[in-house]
């Protein structure tokens, strides 16, 4: 058996009407419920009965706990329920819709004035019309109208669920100065929350920390990860070198842990490809590099389309597999980062000789002036003339000059 | 007894182990040469300035990521150049690129730290600018630590350097030599084609060297 609370009059709908209290109601005798409608819940109350007895009691229960502005009715069915709460005031327990009118149901305009010209006025009329005359009449919609007229609708409940979240908060007895203890309170935490995601079937892409300090400052810390993950071990082990290199400037009186839950990510593996590094895993090695060598240092390079001298930039991603070619012959190129200043001597406008720090000697061969400008819009504006140079001991070299007239050698060819 | 068994039993050596299982560049003389990188083994390739080296490690990382494999680089020198890889047929995307600012220390830390995570195809690490004061003074620990973590796994380290590093602990030692550079036209007017590289093995010793050529980008 279903109940249904319909809040009746014109203040229903109002955010701080009866209408905002409903869902509280339904949780104090069952939990799970469907709102139809922002003013009408319906929930089963077989439960109830070792409760608060007969159906009537049940119903009085209900109503006592809504108040007067609440319809109560409680039916068979789920539709049947809404149906009465909609059309009977106060409580009704096992109603009987056979004289309702038949735009109580939810009907189209067009099948209504149908009905009206075949003398169809109230539930039972439409209840007794030949199933299968219905159905050719008006399909499935004709039909679902006449099942509810009968009260022989039967659906599962669109359960209410509320969103979970993953947070949790610790306040502290004393101030804690250390990473360690704090780390030890968030690994507590996270293995709390992360059995939370395993058991809903979700995972993480965002971890964030926030503490509280002694100095009335708060300082928060945001993992946000490549891939979700929801392993505790991985995610404390993420966070404890986030802070390591981020700590607090403070002890700690307070810590929150919030966890952003997304879908887990699924992967298609196959028997005959070569194995790549676990994304957890790689992550976590990812970090530690970040640890040694700086952020700003580890990624993918993605090149750029423009015309710069270094037309890459290197973004701060993981690998991934996508479609390559095998290799094709062009030369190799390294850079001198930063480049070396060159004193470079000319004849006849092309070098002729070179020194730098560890280079220096005779330009066998020389091509360019290649002359380049651009991005004197931006902040990184380039002009110069290149050339490529073979020195006398036979390695190769791109120089450059800029307007300065000050020269350079910006890597060799290998 | 088999004498060589009881020498092998008496002190400890090494039983014999299965050929290792290569990786082919795709470089036909090269492959000809040494039949590919071996897996699960430390690789050298050495030479002086524009002698090849970096061509052939370009060879190996587009051999490498055209079986869907995930390489790391790691730039002692901040030297890479993604534009000429990519040339190369180097998948950028399957590609780790780690900058270690002129600091042969980190750099030596990410690459313990890339072997132990295992699962990549091919770790580059490239020494070629570090200075011989610098190469000198690093610990040879490093190298045996660095062929214990990749043995039985199919990760190629291929170092790039001007001289021998790793030695004992490497598998295949390639020594690099440029043999001409291409120029086309008239003097004053010269546009460079092309180099042509030497590739000899060292170790294992063969007699005969690889030619390669590497058109200009």
């Amino acid at each position: 058996m279903f109940a249904c609370l319909h809040v009746c009059g014109r203040r229903a709908s109002a955010p701080t009407g009866p209408a905002a209290g409903l869902s509280k109601i339904a949780e104090a005798f069952s939990p799970w419920f469907e709102q139809t409608a922002p003013d009408t819940i319906v929930f089963p109350i077989d439960g109830l009965k070792r409760l608060y007895g007969k159906p009537e009691q049940i119903a009085q229960a209900i109503a006592q706990h809504a108040g007067a502005a609440v319809n109560v009715a409680i039916a068979e069915t789920a539709e049947s329920a809404i149906l009465a709460a909609h059309n009977f005031p106060g409580i009704t327990v096992g109603p009987e819709l056979d004289h309702l009118d038949i735009s109580t149901l939810p009907i189209t305009e067009e099948m209504l004035e149908t009905l009206d010209t075949w003398g169809i006025r109230d539930l039972q009329e439409l209840a007794g019309l030949p199933e299968t005359g219905i159905a050719e009449r008006f399909g499935e919609a004709g039909v679902h109208l006449q099942q509810l007229a009968k009260g022989a609708t039967h659906r599962p409940l669109r359960v209410f669920q509320q969103a979970t979240t993953y947070d949790d908060r610790i306040e502290l007895d004393h101030p804690v100065d250390l990473l360690d203890p704090l780390l030890f309170l968030i690994a507590r935490m996270l293995a709390e929350q992360c059995e939370k995601l395993q058991a809903h079937g979700m995972a993480a892409n965002e971890v964030t920390v926030h503490l509280e300090l002694d100095d009335k400052t708060e300082h928060s810390r945001t993992l946000r990860l490549p891939i979700p993950m929801r392993e505790s071990k991985s995610l404390l082990k993420l966070l404890q070198m986030d802070l390591e290199a981020h700590p607090p400037q403070a002890a700690t009186l307070a810590l929150s842990l919030s966890l952003k839950p997304v879908l887990p990510r699924t992967v298609q593996t196959g028997i005959f490809l070569p194995a790549t590094p676990a994304p957890d895993k790689l992550e976590l090695t990812l970090a530690r590099i970040r640890g040694i060598v700086g952020e700003n240092n580890v990624g993918i390079a993605e090149l750029m389309d423009t015309h710069h001298p270094h037309p890459y930039r290197l973004a701060a991603s993981q690998p991934k597999i996508t479609d390559s070619q095998p290799w094709t012959d062009r030369q190799a190129f390294r850079y001198f980062r930063p480049p070396i200043a060159a004193k470079v001597e000319l004849q006849r406008d092309r070098p002729a000789r070179i020194a730098a720090l560890g280079i220096y000697g005779k330009v066998l061969n020389a091509a360019g002036p290649w002359r380049s400008s651009g991005g004197w819009w931006t902040q990184t504006v380039w002009n110069r003339d290149e050339w490529d140079v073979t020195l006398s001991y036979g390695a190769l070299y791109r120089i450059y000059r800029e307007p300065s007239q000050n020269w350079f050698i910006e890597g060799s060819y290998d | 007894m088999n004498p060589y068994a009881a020498l092998t039993t008496t002190f400890g050596f090494r039983p014999d182990t299965p050929p290792l299982e290569t990786l082919p560049t795709g470089v036909a003389s090269l492959d000809a040469l040494i039949s590919g990188f071996p897996r699960g083994a430390i690789s050298e390739i050495l030479g002086p300035e524009s002698s090849g080296r970096t061509t052939i490690i370009h060879a190996l990382l587009a051999a490498s990521t055209s079986k869907f494999e995930i390489c790391a680089y790691v730039d002692t020198d901040d030297s890479f150049d993604p534009v000429s890889a990519s040339a190369a047929g180097v998948a950028l995307s399957q590609l780790l690129w780690i900058r270690c600012g002129h600091n042969a220390g980190h750099a030596l830390k990410v690459a313990d730290a890339l072997l132990h995570a295992g699962g990549f195809g091919v770790i580059i690490f490239d020494l070629c600018q570090i200075s011989t004061k610098v190469a000198n003074h690093i610990p040879i620990s490093y190298w045996y630590r660095f062929r214990r973590a990749i043995e039985n796994t199919p990760t190629i380290l291929a170092l790039i350097e001007k001289e021998p590093l790793a030695r004992s602990c490497a598998a295949l030692m390639l020594a690099m030599k440029r043999s001409k550079t291409v120029w086309k036209g008239a003097p004053g007017f010269e546009l460079l084609r092309g180099v042509e590289f030497e590739a000899a093995s060292r170790k294992p010793v063969r007699q005969a060297a690889a030619n390669l050529n590497a058109k200009a980008i």
